[in-house]
């Protein structure tokens, strides 16, 4: 794990300074109704590492993610990605920049197949311009290129043999695999996922962490939110978590179940209720 | 009862040149509806700038016919900007709205006494046409064969109109299957999915608005040269249903389902009419119960039940795909 490889690592405190963050948000607030729904003061997610973002249902991971990603507006805060401003950027801006997001609920295009929702994402692409658009030849050769690397993907997340069925006709867990498999054609710098593998099997799931964890090594930042804890404490280089819109916690994953305030956030919801073993509430009941 | 005269009259009525006209609009508005969930229901808006200004150029202003075709395409694309800034980043209603009321706001300000100077006001404009049929390289007289007959005249529109829906089928064809194509098509899908993916959606949405609106111009303007005179009460409201009928007669999202939409169209109204005509003067169907002059309301309330069969049995049109449409949330 990065964290470990570089040596003691970073504080495991919330608001930490890390060595090479890429993503550094300050201040980040977002009020439903009186309600602050996210109220991060300070966040750094470092390059090249896996970071979980954990906490219980209604914590705010997801309106954190669409705020970072362009999709909602927050009240106030700001947020930088390879040293440059994010904030007040449109979606489609804050992708194009390397920093590009999954749905928890996956938005498949469903009368596009499965291999024309992955030739989409590719970045920079000649024929997407209509001035372009009616002269194939000045789009060909890279539309080629697209479609090996869309059917290196498919094979990879085992979507090979859907490859020219509509999307709308794949089951909730490959849904989940096209929307990753998509996200990854996008050649970000950085992705954000919500839930990547909620409802995918466990062994694939299993490979494609493998997969992801090979990305990173390769030079990839990822930010996941998860609450399979076996899948946090699988792949994560670093847990931050959040509960009532704050980040109340961040530390390496072998320790942060043993926090107090990561049990804190869980115990308000389940103290009765065994958890999966990291962030298990028991633990500190038997301290 | 003269049978052969009905199917000629349905024929004539469905390849002729008011079909080509819709054609060419339905097309435009099967790129907005059909490839990039759009909804325009202000078709007819763009007929009539485009239509108008050809005539208001060459008639108000002595322009020629070509200028006023550029005046005309200028018209659309100016309409097809006013409508689409202020709507296109909201949710997709905003533009039915202001579609539906721009075309009708248009029609009223057209035909109104203060525009009466340079549209004509409630008698339109006419006489604009001539340098579109001095090219007519037909010598006068009847062609066809059989009893599906037609002047040099309409033939010239014909000849151009079906020229231009062959022209702008491949070329929209081309278009659609283009990596633009794919970025138009996944907006009809989930316009949130394609912003994820770093592609500016306001802007496509705004150039599919635009050239489909163009050909809405271009539609208009060849109504205008087909019966050489432009009137605002001939870009009525309902001309937008009518396309919207064809389109999805057709099958939405299909390059030739406006195309098919539209012969079918008309030879089916034609042909309902001229039967019902027939079968009224034959006398087998009672004059008292249906006159002559209420022939025209009975073929629409007929051709409105072919539609809700048509619903009902092959929603997804004649061209289209049916395990595609159930797949659509539309
Ligand atoms: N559009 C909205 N309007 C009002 N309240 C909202 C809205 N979106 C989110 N919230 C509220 O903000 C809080 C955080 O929601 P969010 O979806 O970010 O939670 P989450 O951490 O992703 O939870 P889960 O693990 O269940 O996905 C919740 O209390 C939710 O009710
Ligand atoms: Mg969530």
């Amino acid at each position: 794990m990065t964290a470990d490889r570089t040596g003691p690592g970073p504080a495991p405190e919330p608001g930490v300074r890390k060595p090479g963050a890429l993503l550094v948000l300050d201040g980040v607030r977002r009020c439903f109704g009186g309600i602050a729904a996210v109220h991060v003061e300070h966040l750094e997610v470092q390059r090249g590492t896996i970071t979980a973002l954990i906490g219980p249902n209604g914590a705010g991971k997801t309106t954190l993610f669409n705020l970072v990603s362009g999709f909602d507006r927050p009240d106030g805060g700001r947020w930088t990605f390879a040293g440059r401003r994010l904030d007040g950027r449109s979606p489609h801006r804050i992708a194009r920049s390397g920093l590009v997001r999954t749905f928890q609920l996956t938005r498949t295009l469903a009368r596009l197949t499965v291999l024309e929702n992955l030739l989409l994402a590719a970045p920079a692409q000649r024929g997407e311009r209509l001035s372009a658009a009616l002269f194939a030849p000045v789009w060909r050769g890279q539309e080629r290129a697209h479609r090996a690397r869309a059917d290196e993907l498919l094979v990879r997340f085992r979507l090979d043999r859907l490859r020219d069925e509509y999307a709308g006709t794949l089951s909730g867990g490959q849904r989940k695999l096209l929307e990753l498999a998509r996200a990854l054609m996008a050649r970000p710098q950085m992705l954000l996922l919500d839930e990547p593998m909620a409802g995918v099997n466990p062994a694939l799931a299993q490979s494609l962490l493998g997969h992801i964890t090979q990305l990173r090594d390769e030079g990839l930042t990822v930010c996941f939110v998860e609450h399979d804890m076996d899948v946090v404490m699988g792949v994560s280089d670093w847990v931050a978590v959040m509960a009532g819109g704050r980040l109340v916690a961040e530390g390496p994953p072998a320790t942060i179940g043993r926090n107090p305030d990561v049990v804190d956030a869980y115990l308000g919801r389940r103290h009765d209720e065994p958890e999966a073993d990291g962030a298990d509430p028991r633990r500190r009941k038997g301290r | 009862m003269d049978f052969s005269a009905v199917l000629a009259d349905a024929i004539r009525s469905g390849i002729g040149p008011i079909a080509a006209v819709f054609a060419i609009a339905a097309m435009g508005l099967n790129l907005h509806f059909g490839y990039t969930g759009l909804l325009n229901f202000g078709q007819v808006g763009f007929m009539l700038v485009g239509g108008y200004g050809l005539a208001i150029t060459v008639v108000t202003w002595g322009g020629s016919m070509w200028l006023g075709i550029l005046v005309g395409l200028a018209s659309a694309l100016v309409l097809a900007l006013l409508l689409g800034l202020p709507t296109l980043r909201l949710r997709a209603d905003y533009l039915a709205i202001a579609t539906i009321a721009a075309g009708e706001t248009l029609r009223i300000f057209y035909r109104s006494g203060w525009a009466e100077p340079t549209t004509g006001g409630v008698f339109g404009l006419q006489r604009f046409a001539g340098d579109f049929y001095a090219l007519n390289p037909m010598p006068p007289g009847r062609y066809g064969l059989w009893e599906v007959r037609f002047g040099a005249r309409d033939l010239w529109v014909m000849l151009v109109g079906w020229t231009l829906v062959l022209v702008i089928g491949l070329l929209l064809a081309l278009l659609v299957h283009s990596p633009w194509g794919r970025v138009i098509r996944s907006v009809r899908e989930d316009e949130t999915a394609v912003r994820s993916l770093g592609k500016n959606v306001y802007a496509y949405k705004m150039q599919s608005l635009v050239i489909g609106g163009l050909l809405g111009a271009v539609a208009g303007m060849l109504q205008a040269i087909q019966v050489q005179s432009v009137n605002p009460d001939s870009f009525d409201p309902a001309v937008t249903f009518f396309l919207y009928t064809l389109l999805v007669l057709g099958g939405a999202g299909r390059i030739l389902g406006p195309v098919v939409g539209s012969v079918l169209f008309w030879f089916v109204l034609t042909f309902v009419d001229s039967a019902l005509r027939q079968a009224i003067g034959a006398g087998i169907v009672p004059s008292d119960v249906i006159s002559t002059s209420e022939v025209g309301a009975v073929r629409f309330a007929l051709v409105g039940l072919a539609l809700i069969l048509l619903v009902a049995f092959r929603p997804q049109g004649i061209l289209g795909s049916r395990k595609e449409m159930l797949l659509g949330d539309r």
